[in-house]
């Protein structure tokens, strides 16, 4: 009969040479424990979320006793030595040189992600990333530095004066202030800075598109041209948009660049070439007396309150229309 | 077969032209900026800039440097980063390990992008209330604090991506070999990432030494240079703005050498990531 | 021979590594020629060069000539579309386009504007889809999007789409491979009906396929041409030991 088989165990040995190891259960209970204190962790951004949003407005609620929410966004005079807390001067600013940015900023970054995109070779895409990632790099500040030596003489001495004799019959082109400080300075300037970031949202949603749909379109005959604006961009368009929409929202909220160029008088803009106060250079500017006129601090922190309500509505439709996009996740 | 020039080869030439246009300026304002910060900084760039802090009467015109304004940005963006760090890789780690593709990951990745969008004049305000209801004054805690604030979503993001670009493979082969996901994380998933993680780092440190919104009302200025957290610190950002802002010329002169200080600190940061990294690459797989 | 294309000392690098080398041959007009090899010896980088899509790719480069009607089509003047419009391709994996079946068709029309009005668009488009074997199945929702239609149909499409704008040339890159055997069955069918009126180059990797659509064969082994002749003289009796090896499925 033949002999039964004994199993065969070979023994490792941990202790040669390598450090006693922990023993199984412990390694589990050490992995179940960090997954509850990390897991904690993880509650941190959504506990700020609310602590931001709910700490401002809690902040703000001593002026809207007084006075109706209404009143205060769409009131025109601000002087708060007399009580006086009107937003829409700020509010306008705000939207105005934001509005001016994205324009001039739109077309060329759009044309710039369709070329790096469509036509360039791996070789010019690989100059662009560093460059791209230099200018997002630079400060606010420097950004201001360069737009009041640049910039507003630009606009001073040969934009104004030639909107003013060719296209003066259009209103938006026309003001009474003679200097440069204002919202075209300030919308160009926020244009170069939200540059990168446009650039690089609309090339990650232009390359969702599979080359087999692009060579489907070229097999037949049809330019590149002509394969972008029939085939890419029908099926980018939203992307692009919600790429915009974000980059608007990062302009929105730029306070040292455009406090430096854009002349921070509190009255309703109506032209492009007259000066604005955006609610960020308001909080910015007037920080010090916040505490010395009462309600002052109520109305700066509300206006802190009502900037990060706009743009967390616009930060998370875009985000949202990014998302589905590009998978979970984007750049 | 030759070529005739219809209409759809006239638009392709002129969309053409346009994009490398586009190209063109795009390109340019970069060299621009660096040009204008470089060729008036430059001038009035002296070693006493760098090595002294304000003496009586620098605001007016006499001597005196910013290195309260260096040292200060350091201290200053050097804490907030380094606290930043001990909240953003756990987070970033146990998003990828742990969290991957459950809803609740998907929340907390939804906050993360809220918070980047959340501009830093807002974190500078919320910073200033947190202060006031710990009873802080403006110091360089309070800066510390509000900077942390700001880069965490930068440097999570950063991170995030990273990690998100793990090969599957390796995570299940450690998997396979019996580690717990503690240890995955812990040991593989760093030791792979470690090029990028460091590049994260590298880049809220940077965004953080170059805001002024967040530090304006929290961080105060001082021509001193802090020896503790509660004392105000000056910052660069602001030592610009604030010079700039003086009506003697040989003050402004002084902003633009602050300001190209400040750009080459921040551009040495840009460019000495990505070597960093380079170097760092050696036990990745690729 | 009565010749559609010529190849004269082709040569194709990807970056520094070559992947054909002095390719000199002769399509013959109104057959079907099929490339056959094994995976990797550049049977679909010589497609690619027939319509110029190999430029397409990033860091090649192309030397030599190809000949179509006697024209060099990699000559400095020469206007790329019209070449692709003559050349029609037939990809491997169907790729419509995100719009209905109707506009798909007319999608290469409208780039040339080759009909003038819209009755003559929808004549055509209905003829194409008749052609390709593909009306019936369709008539009654062309206006649906064309990615409801099954792989097969797609495909179908697809080749109604590239027929579409009178090319005297069809080339196909491998296009029964991601196909189901009855769907690969109409495609086979419809190229061995169309041979008469078009030019038909065929990439592939079956054997089988090869033996049941060719009139004429070119063997490709690592970037050469091994042998290159009448389907019924390669297939019976080859010349090269290669082709021999690779005929009785040693590799």
């Amino acid at each position: 009969m033949a002999k039964q088989a004994t199993p065969v165990t070979t023994k490792i040995n941990h202790e040669e040479g390598r450090h006693p190891r922990p023993s199984l259960p412990s390694r589990r209970r050490q992995d179940r424990n960090a997954g509850r204190i990390l897991f904690g962790i993880t509650l941190l951004p959504v506990i700020l979320v609310a602590l931001i949003t709910l700490g401002l407005g809690i902040r703000f609620w001593p002026i809207l006793k007084v006075y109706s929410f209404w009143e205060l966004v769409s009131g025109v005079v601000w002087k708060p030595e007399e009580g006086h807390f009107g937003f829409w001067p700020f509010i306008s600013g705000t939207f105005w040189v934001t509005i001016v940015g994205a324009g001039l900023a739109v077309p060329p970054c759009i044309l710039t992600a369709l070329y790096l995109s469509e036509y360039a070779r791996a070789s010019t895409r690989a100059i662009m990333k560093p460059l791209l990632d230099l200018l997002a790099a630079i400060p606010s500040v420097v950004y201001g530095v360069w737009g009041v030596i640049i910039i507003v003489p630009l606009v001073e001495k040969y934009i104004a004066p030639f909107f003013a004799k060719y296209l003066g019959f259009i209103p938006i082109f026309v003001s009474n202030n003679p200097t440069g400080y204002g919202i075209l300075a300030g919308g160009i300037v926020l244009a170069v800075m939200i540059a990168p970031f446009i650039i690089a949202v609309t090339y990650e949603v232009l390359t969702t598109v599979s080359q087999g749909l692009r060579q489907a379109s070229l097999a037949v005959g049809a330019t590149q041209w002509q394969t972008i604006r029939s085939i890419v961009i029908p099926q980018t368009l939203p992307g692009i948009v919600a790429g915009v929409v974000l980059g608007a929202t990062r302009a929105l909220g730029e306070t040292m660049a455009v406090l430096m160029v854009v002349g921070n008088v509190p009255q309703v803009p109506h032209s492009i070439f007259d000066t604005a106060y955006p609610l960020p250079a308001l909080i910015a500017n007037n920080y010090g007396e916040m505490m010395s006129i009462p309600l002052y601090d109520a109305a700066l922190l509300g206006a802190a309150f009502i900037l990060l309500v706009i743009i967390l509505i616009f930060n998370i439709a875009s985000t949202l229309v990014l998302q589905r996009m590009l998978g979970k996740r984007w750049v | 077969m030759k070529k005739h020039w219809h209409r759809r080869h006239i638009v392709e030439a002129i969309v053409k032209a346009l994009m490398m246009l586009s190209f063109a300026i795009v390109a340019g304002s970069l060299g621009l900026i660096l040009w204008t910060v470089i060729s008036r900084g430059l001038p009035a760039l002296t070693w006493s800039m760098l090595s002294q802090t304000p003496k009586g009467g620098f605001y007016l015109g006499k001597e005196g440097g910013i290195l309260n304004a260096i040292i200060g940005s350091l201290y200053l963006a050097g804490g907030g980063t380094l606290i930043a760090l001990i909240f953003s890789l756990p987070i970033a780690l146990y998003l990828e390990t742990y969290l991957g593709d459950s809803s609740w990951g998907h929340y907390v990745r939804l906050a993360l992008d809220v918070l980047w969008g959340i501009p830093s004049i807002v974190y500078g305000a919320f910073g200033f209330i947190v202060m006031l209801a710990l009873g802080l004054r403006a110091s360089l805690l309070g800066g510390i604090i509000t900077l942390a604030l700001l880069e965490l979503p930068i440097m999570t993001r950063a991170m995030d991506e990273v990690i998100r670009r793990m090969p599957v493979e390796l995570e299940q082969a450690a998997l396979a070999l019996g580690s717990t996901r503690l240890e995955v994380a812990a040991r593989v998933v760093t030791r792979q990432m470690l090029p990028g993680i460091v590049t994260a780092i590298l880049l809220a440190f940077g965004r953080g030494i170059g805001d002024a919104a967040a530090v304006l009302f929290t961080a105060g200025f001082t021509d001193r240079i802090p020896t503790s957290l509660m004392q105000p610190a000056a910052s660069l950002p602001l030592a610009v703005f604030f010079q700039l802002g003086m009506p003697y010329p040989e003050v402004q002169k002084r902003a633009y050498a602050s300001a190209l200080i400040l750009t080459i600190i921040v551009l040495a940061i840009s460019l000495g990531s990505r070597w960093i990294a380079g170097r760092l690459s050696k036990y990745v797989w690729k | 021979m009565d010749a559609h294309i010529q190849v004269r000392n082709l040569n194709a690098y990807y970056g520094s590594a070559q992947a054909l080398k002095d390719i000199n041959i002769q399509i013959p007009a109104k057959q079907i020629t099929v490339i056959m090899g094994p995976s990797g010896c550049g049977k679909t980088t010589l497609l690619k060069t027939f319509n110029r899509f190999l430029e397409l790719t990033d860091d090649t480069v192309i030397t030599g000539e190809v000949l179509v009607d006697g024209q060099n089509i990699y000559e400095k003047d020469i206007d790329v579309t019209e070449v692709r419009k003559r050349v029609g391709l037939l990809a491997q994996r169907p790729f419509p386009l995100p719009m209905s079946i109707y506009e798909n068709v007319a999608y290469g029309m409208h780039i040339h504007r080759t009909k003038n009005n819209r009755d003559e668009y929808r004549s055509a488009v209905r003829h194409y889809l008749e052609v390709a074997g593909l009306y019936e199945e369709v008539k009654t929702r062309l206006m649906s999007p064309a990615t409801s239609l099954s792989i097969g149909q797609q495909q179908r499409l697809c080749l109604a789409r590239g027929l579409a704008v009178e090319p005297e040339i069809i080339l196909g890159d491998e296009p029964t491979s991601a196909l189901d055997p009855i769907s690969s069955q109409h495609i086979e069918g419809r190229l061995l009906d169309l041979k008469k009126q078009y030019t038909t180059v065929i990439v592939t990797h079956t054997l089988r396929q090869a033996k049941r659509l060719a009139d004429y064969v070119i063997f490709m082994y690592l970037g050469e041409v091994v042998e290159a002749g009448p389907a019924k003289e390669v297939f019976n009796d080859p010349k090269q030991a290669r082709t021999r090896a690779y005929l009785e499925g040693q590799f």
